[in-house]
């Protein structure tokens, strides 16, 4: 196994909340990896320390066998990775064609961004300013604006968020599809049980900042400490 | 549709060359120099654009960069017999050259605008928000003291006259021979020469707006973390924006020394930096042709508080109840009113904001 990623022994802390607590994993070259846990386990601060946005307090983070910590925030993604976030940041005075250029100025040759937009079905509405256009269609640009960017690793931050059943299952074929037509390595957060477990090749579950499991998704929907957290966390919801 | 949009800009293009150009001979002479100093302002302001419109970074000390283009063309323009003509004595390792034609020292002035914008905004860059106001406010106020404290060369309180000089082009016999025989009243001279690289400058801020520098400036603006996240370097973009805002305010100052043929420190004070945000917000931020009204307003709507009364501290008032009244009434500028009047049709003339 060849781990494009591997976040190592990385701890982040908020204050007196410890958001990461001594995490690793890895993502293999090639695979759909999910990361998933209850509201506040510590995933989007994964992403973030990933993309760089956040310091972690220790630990390492290691793309291609080459220290991340070392590369500034803004070139992290010509490193090869391009992320999503969970609530959406795009430009909206840009038209979305010019939120999925700045993504493109990160990368020479591959897809143009016309052409992104044409695969995430979006070329219609290429020229109108992103604000004001529907929630669905925003993640959608989001997505073409990683894509652009050619990247090799994909975060996607709950691209499932606002989504109705029948979408969701839309959405993992899609994912999956997405791996193929170019060639990426995927990081998956999401809360949709029945998405993350039908398209991931393997899946870290992460609580209170605590890595608590790892395996493949039929090992981790059996492990003890999952089901804990999960039903603690429907619990406390009830 | 692409095509259509092309034609009507540069349609557009054309009709504010043709306006600027048959100007002059509507109106009277005193108003040539009235509107050349529109032209001054609206370079001012499109630079001011860049970095407060665009990029999202307000500045309350642009008049000091305006200072920075002044002087310099002015200390060239005189040269060390010059200065030393006046009784000033400026440093040996200041290379302040024999005396410079007046049009020479614009691309000079830029240039020493654009170093000081970048040597300002690479430290205070790190500031944010209200803070980086603050930081630029700061420099605002300091500039006349500044200009003071190095009197050798500037003239301290008295300033500089050009007057005199020979590199003043026309001031002397008040007439330009212009190439092709004509000759030009002064200041119908320099309100062609304003204009022309005004229209210039507006082709360079249109082309940067729609340049990957546009496009990674107003990311910034909108939401900083994604634009990181996309490969948009703050520091850099921030530092450039600066600059080349100070090049366009340089260029200006540079005009405006020229147009009142001397420097003061007293022509620098707080009030210019501030109007170039009045101006700003006036024309519309994100905004580039409409602009000019904001330059407009900078220039006439003192005179008309003037005219309205001379009472003391009323014309000041009258101007901030128009400008209050101004911004509830176009919270968008004059750009954003035309935007929703002429809809669809022209909206791609003018560079959405907000
Ligand atoms: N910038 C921040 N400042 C302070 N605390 C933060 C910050 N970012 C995250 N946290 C805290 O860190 C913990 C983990 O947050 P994080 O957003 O990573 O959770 P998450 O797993 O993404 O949750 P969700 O499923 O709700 O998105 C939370 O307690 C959160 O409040
Ligand atoms: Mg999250």
């Amino acid at each position: 196994m060849t781990a494009l990623l591997s976040v190592e022994h990385v701890t982040r802390r908020f204050g007196g909340v410890v958001a990461l607590d001594d995490v690793s994993f890895e993502v293999p070259t090639g695979e759909i990896v999910g990361l998933i846990g209850p509201n506040g386990a510590g995933k989007t601060t994964a992403f973030n320390v990933i993309t760089r946005l956040y310091r972690p307090d220790a630990g390492r983070v290691v793309l291609d066998g080459r220290n991340l910590l070392r590369t500034p925030a803004h070139r992290v993604v010509r490193r090869g990775i391009a992320r999503t976030f969970q609530n959406v940041a795009l430009w909206p005075s840009l038209t979305v064609i010019d939120n999925v250029r700045v993504g493109a100025a990160a990368r020479s040759g591959g897809r143009t961004p016309l052409e992104v937009l044409e695969y995430v079905g979006l070329a219609g509405v290429a020229y109108r300013p992103a604000a004001g256009l529907p929630f669905g269609t925003l993640k959608r640009i989001e997505l073409a604006r990683a894509l652009a960017s050619g990247p090799r690793l994909l975060l996607l931050d709950e691209p499932a968020g606002g989504l109705n059943h029948e979408e969701v299952e839309e959405l993992g074929r899609f994912v999956r599809g997405l791996r193929e037509d170019f060639e990426l390595t995927i990081l998956l957060v999401e809360h949709h049980m029945n998405l993350v477990m039908g398209i991931s090749d393997r899946v870290f579950v992460l609580n209170f900042g605590r890595r608590i499991a790892a395996g493949t998704p039929a090992e981790v929907q059996r492990d003890p400490a999952v089901i804990e957290a999960y039903l603690g966390d429907e619990h406390a919801a009830a | 549709m692409l095509a259509a949009r092309t034609a009507i800009r540069v349609l557009g293009l054309a009709l504010f060359v043709a306006v600027v150009v048959v100007v002059p001979s509507r109106i009277s002479e005193f108003r040539a120099s009235e509107f050349a100093l529109i032209g001054i302002f609206f370079i001012a302001i499109l630079g001011l654009n860049i970095l407060t419109g665009y990029t999202g970074v307000i500045s309350l000390g642009h008049g000091a960069f305006m200072a920075v283009g002044a002087y310099t063309t002015a200390i060239l323009m005189l040269g060390r017999p010059g200065l030393e003509a006046g009784g000033l004595s400026p440093p040996d390792w200041l290379p302040v050259g024999d005396g410079m034609k007046d049009v020479y020292t614009i691309p000079i002035a830029a240039l020493v605008a654009a170093l000081a914008g970048a040597l300002f905004g690479l430290p205070a860059l790190r500031l944010s928000g209200p803070y980086l106001a603050l930081a630029t406010f700061g420099v605002a106020v300091a500039t006349p003291s500044v200009i003071r404290k190095f009197d050798s060369v500037t003239g301290g309180s008295g300033g500089l006259n050009l007057f005199d000089s020979p590199n003043l082009t026309g001031a002397i016999f008040n007439a330009v021979h212009v190439p092709g025989g004509r000759t030009l009243t002064f200041n119908d001279w320099l309100y062609y020469l304003t204009w022309t690289i005004a229209l210039a400058l507006f082709v360079v801020a249109w082309l940067i707006h729609h340049s990957r520098l546009g496009r990674a400036l107003r990311a910034i603006r909108d939401d900083e973390i994604a634009a990181v996240a996309s490969g948009v370097g703050l520091a850099w973009h921030k530092t450039l924006a600066f600059s080349l805002s100070a090049l366009y305010a340089g260029v200006a100052g540079s005009l405006l020394a020229m147009s009142a043929f001397s420097v003061q420190p007293g022509a620098f004070p707080v009030d210019r930096s501030i109007a170039l945000l009045v101006g700003l917000a006036v024309g519309g931020l994100g905004s580039l042709v409409p602009l000019v009204a904001g330059a407009v307003f900078l220039v006439f709507l003192p005179q008309w508080a003037q005219d309205l009364s001379q009472a003391p501290g009323v014309p000041a008032v009258i101007y901030g109840a128009v400008l209050i009244g101004l911004m509830i009434v176009l919270p968008t500028g004059v750009g954003g009113l035309l935007r929703r009047v002429l809809g669809p049709l022209t909206s791609r003339l003018y560079p959405r904001s907000q």
